[in-house]
């Protein structure tokens, strides 16, 4: 950790000595916005849960093709990489299949997140125009990263037998690079929303700006490699679930064991470093948020040998029904089995997340990981023993399901992350309530997202659907092979 | 050196690359909507898709790359805008949702109502999205988003003359522009025939936004005097250089000198493009929020500047890779007849 801080203070050294000359006054635009009599006042309740659920469901829809972004360059160029080693035409099919499939996210995917940059703005202009320029910064290094990413995506769809074998896999390597890149960058931001740095100054004006050590604050090493391994643990799960699908409707053909087996694989040994990452990010959290850990715990006494406690229902400010690991939870957050957890007594009322919620999300995230974990675990025992995948029918039926139990992981994670930094949208400096948009209406424009949303949803299955018969190109950045069929 | 000049100017380079880049593939959307019915359409509707199938997702990025310099580096006047102009910024976000999904969806469809049904949406929504976000650029420039959260009235910030004004004339120049493309494209190609169809056309386009444009002077001249005095003031010589090429590309286009008829239509659109900063330069939110006083720290405009420089290095040769693949695949594709 030491090295990575002293880094980043040479980052911000240099940043600041390079705007040693800074700006006269600076944009004190957002003081005091008293509401003129017909515009708009302070935002209604309604409007702010309007806010908040949209958020959460544009960036929940997000986050699944984001992590495929992520995710699926790295099955497509190992199975590619395979193809030109071995020859194996099973491999090549696999990575058409999926690359065309990928085209087809991306476009989704890249909409999506188009849609999540404006709703910063129409949702939460507040926290924009005082914190903008503060984390402005990753945001527009991922829109560098992003850039790169859909370059090379339509240049690695267009040129299959345009290029020599081995060129074309490099062609994939700039948009597995540049995805990670946008991930890492993204979770930058989230980070900085959980340890605000790199500014002085509260309220509707910040000074002393120092962009870079905003960006790399404390909760960046962990966050994003958490969600880093998420995206490849998703992908892998999502796409060989597929397969398990069709094997369990006995297509068990070379091309749906290879498409189920390499994809889980690549997941299973995600799996366990997953365990590692959460638990050092549990860690973190202990040190940078207690009051999250505290909500995610259900701790509403700070004491010494805290349990760790599983399950159980918010009811006051006690939890019920739960199983108490004793001690558990003191050691899992400070390695010590007698150490002092800090729990929601410490956090004003005010200032609390909604315990149950986040909880019930930690609970869920924690079960659907230890889960995923065993199913590995049975793989890799069956492969050690017999070189096959387990005979049993449940292994299949539970692989075709791990692709769900991953996306829910993921989605109960953010629910942690998000909830539990409530009621702070930049924690401890501004409160969510604070920074939406105090234009009037903006529960219309929630339902009318919220369709949107479903109708892309159903259509996005559907489109992926047909992608299943596969053969014809399809992915907007291909170009035709096969003449297109009669109109009629 | 005033950095917040520099950022001001590139972020304006972005918006100007987002208007003839994904303005032309707007435009696109336009003509495919005008194509004609389903068989003798198809011809002109491989054409399209195929000038924007490899660049489409590309083209797209700079509206991002816009919005995300507006924040960092203009943090205030992104919050002003976004607040009071929420509603038609919301629909503009649908309008891209639609028009990037249903263009991808419709290559995937293989039955005619589909193609029909995501063509249908991909095509409205090309028109929609670049007129909703004319509306915006004319609620700005009428000095009707005041600094501040929700400042301006969230219905006429947008509904008035200038920003419908703003909104046809958006609508209009990317068909203008995506015409002069396509039948310089399809030249390319080798089918004179289709360079015909869309030559005819985009004739009358022309014609059209000459006239829309003549009478918004007046509607500028009544309903944004600030604007007007600006434009027919210190950016005259622009104003009058768009007049100039827009001229020049009707003339080029009535000759038929494709490639020509290209370039003449994009000076003309960057014209008309910076005419209107340069009408209010140095105010960035009208009547009198001058770029200075919304500029970030200097900390935060040097880092800006840097990720871009680094950026501008990594994407400036990929995307010309690209582009040369994009006019590969235009010359050596058939087109069905």
């Amino acid at each position: 950790m030491g090295t990575w801080q002293s880094a980043v203070s040479l980052l911000a050294e240099t940043a600041r000595m390079a705007g040693s000359a800074a700006s006269p006054g600076g944009p004190e635009i957002l003081g005091n916005a008293a509401a003129a009599p017909g515009l708009a006042g302070p935002a209604s309740p309604q409007d702010l849960l309007a806010a908040r659920t949209q958020m959460a469901l544009s960036l929940g829809w997000h986050i699944v093709l984001a992590c495929l972004g992520v995710g699926m360059p790295a099955l497509i160029l190992l199975v590619e990489w395979r193809a030109i080693r071995t020859g194996d035409d099973a491999y090549m099919r696999l990575a058409r299949q999926w690359a065309t499939a990928i085209g087809v996210l991306f476009a989704a995917g890249a909409v999506s997140g188009t849609i999540l940059s404006f709703e910063l703005g129409l949702l939460w202009p507040a926290m924009m125009g005082v914190y903008g320029q503060v984390i402005g910064l990753p945001f527009a290094a991922e829109g560098v990263a992003f850039f790169v990413e859909a370059i090379f995506l339509g240049i690695y769809l267009y040129s299959w037998n345009r290029v020599p074998p081995k060129a074309h896999l490099l062609t994939g390597l700039p948009v597995l690079i540049a995805g990670t890149a946008s991930a890492f960058l993204v979770v930058c931001a989230n980070a900085w929303m959980n340890t605000p740095r790199g500014f002085t100054g509260t309220g509707s004006v910040v000074r002393d700006v120092s962009p870079w050590r905003a960006m790399f604050n404390p909760a960046v090493p962990h966050e994003t490699l958490h969600m880093i391994v998420a995206a490849f643990m998703v992908s892998g799960f999502l796409v060989a679930g597929v397969y398990a699908a069709g094997m369990l409707r006995g297509r068990t053909d070379r091309h749906h064991r290879l498409g189920f087996l390499v994809p889980f694989t690549l997941a299973a040994a995600f799996t366990p470093v997953q365990v590692v990452v959460g638990d050092w990010a549990g860690k973190e959290i202990a040190r940078l948020q207690p009051a999250k850990l505290a909500a995610a715990e259900a701790l509403f006494q700070t004491r010494a040998g805290a349990p760790l406690s599983i399950g159980g229902i918010v009811s006051g400010d006690r939890l019920h029904y739960s199983i108490e690991v004793p001690k558990a939870l003191s050691f899992l957050a400070h390695g010590s089995f007698d150490a002092v957890v800090q729990g929601l007594d410490r956090v004003p009322r005010p200032d609390r997340a909604p315990v149950g919620i986040v909880h019930l999300a930690f609970d869920l995230m924690v079960a659907m990981g230890f889960g995923l974990l065993l199913l590995s675990a049975w793989l890799a025992w069956s492969w050690w023993r017999r070189r096959e995948t387990p005979r049993s029918p449940w292994f299949l039926r539970l692989a075709a399901l791990s692709g769900v139990a991953a996306v829910i992981a993921v989605e109960a994670g953010w629910t942690v992350t998000e909830v539990g930094r409530q009621p702070w949208t930049v924690y401890g400096h501004m409160r969510t309530s604070d920074a939406v948009n105090p234009a009037p209406g903006l529960w219309n424009g929630f339902v009318i997202v919220t369709l949107v949303y479903l109708v892309l949803t159903v259509v996005t299955l559907y489109v992926l659907r047909l992608l299943r018969r596969a053969g014809r190109p399809i992915a907007p950045q291909e170009p035709e092979r096969a003449p297109a069929p009669e109109p009629r | 050196m005033d950095v917040a000049r520099v950022v001001l100017v590139v972020m304006w380079v972005g918006v100007t690359l987002y208007a003839l880049l994904a303005g032309a593939d707007f435009g696109a959307g336009a003509w495919d909507l005008m194509a004609g019915r389903s068989r003798p359409g198809m011809p002109r509707r491989k054409l399209i898709e195929r000038a924007i199938g490899p660049v489409w997702e590309a083209n797209h990025v700079w509206l991002i790359f816009v919005l995300v310099v507006l924040w960092t580096a203009f943090s205030g006047v992104f919050a002003s805008v976004m607040s009071t102009l929420y509603i038609p910024l919301t629909l503009a976000a649908l309008g891209i949702i639609a028009r990037g999904t249903a263009f991808a969806f419709r290559k995937a469809a293989r039955e005619l109502w589909q193609q029909r049904l995501f063509g249908g949406a991909f095509a409205i929504s090309s028109i929609l999205t670049p007129f909703f976000l004319g509306t915006v650029a004319g609620g700005i420039a009428s000095g009707r988003v005041p600094p501040g959260l929700a400042r301006g009235n969230i219905v006429t910030s947008w509904l008035n003359p200038t920003s419908l004004l703003g909104g046809v004339l958006a609508v209009l120049v990317c068909v203008y522009l995506a015409g002069a493309y396509l039948c310089d494209d399809a030249a390319e190609a080798g089918r004179p025939d289709l360079s015909e169809w869309f030559r005819a056309r985009a004739l009358v386009a022309a014609l059209v936004i000459g006239a829309v444009a003549l009478g918004g002077i007046a509607v500028l001249r009544w309903d944004a005097r600030p604007l007007f005095d600006g434009l027919t003031g210190r950016a005259l010589p622009v104003v009058i250089a768009s007049a100039v090429f827009g001229v020049a590309s009707l003339a080029l286009l009535w000759r038929r000198v494709y490639p020509l008829v290209r370039a003449a239509a994009m000076l003309g659109v960057i014209a008309i493009l910076w005419g209107w900063p340069l009408a209010q330069y140095p105010v960035m939110l009208p009547p009198n929020l001058t770029y200075r006083q919304a500029a970030a720290e200097m900390s935060v405009l040097v880092a800006t500047m840097v990720v871009i420089a680094v950026g501008v290095l990594l994407i400036a040769p990929s995307m010309a890779w690209l582009i040369n693949l994009q006019r590969r695949e235009l010359r050596d594709g058939d087109l069905p007849e």
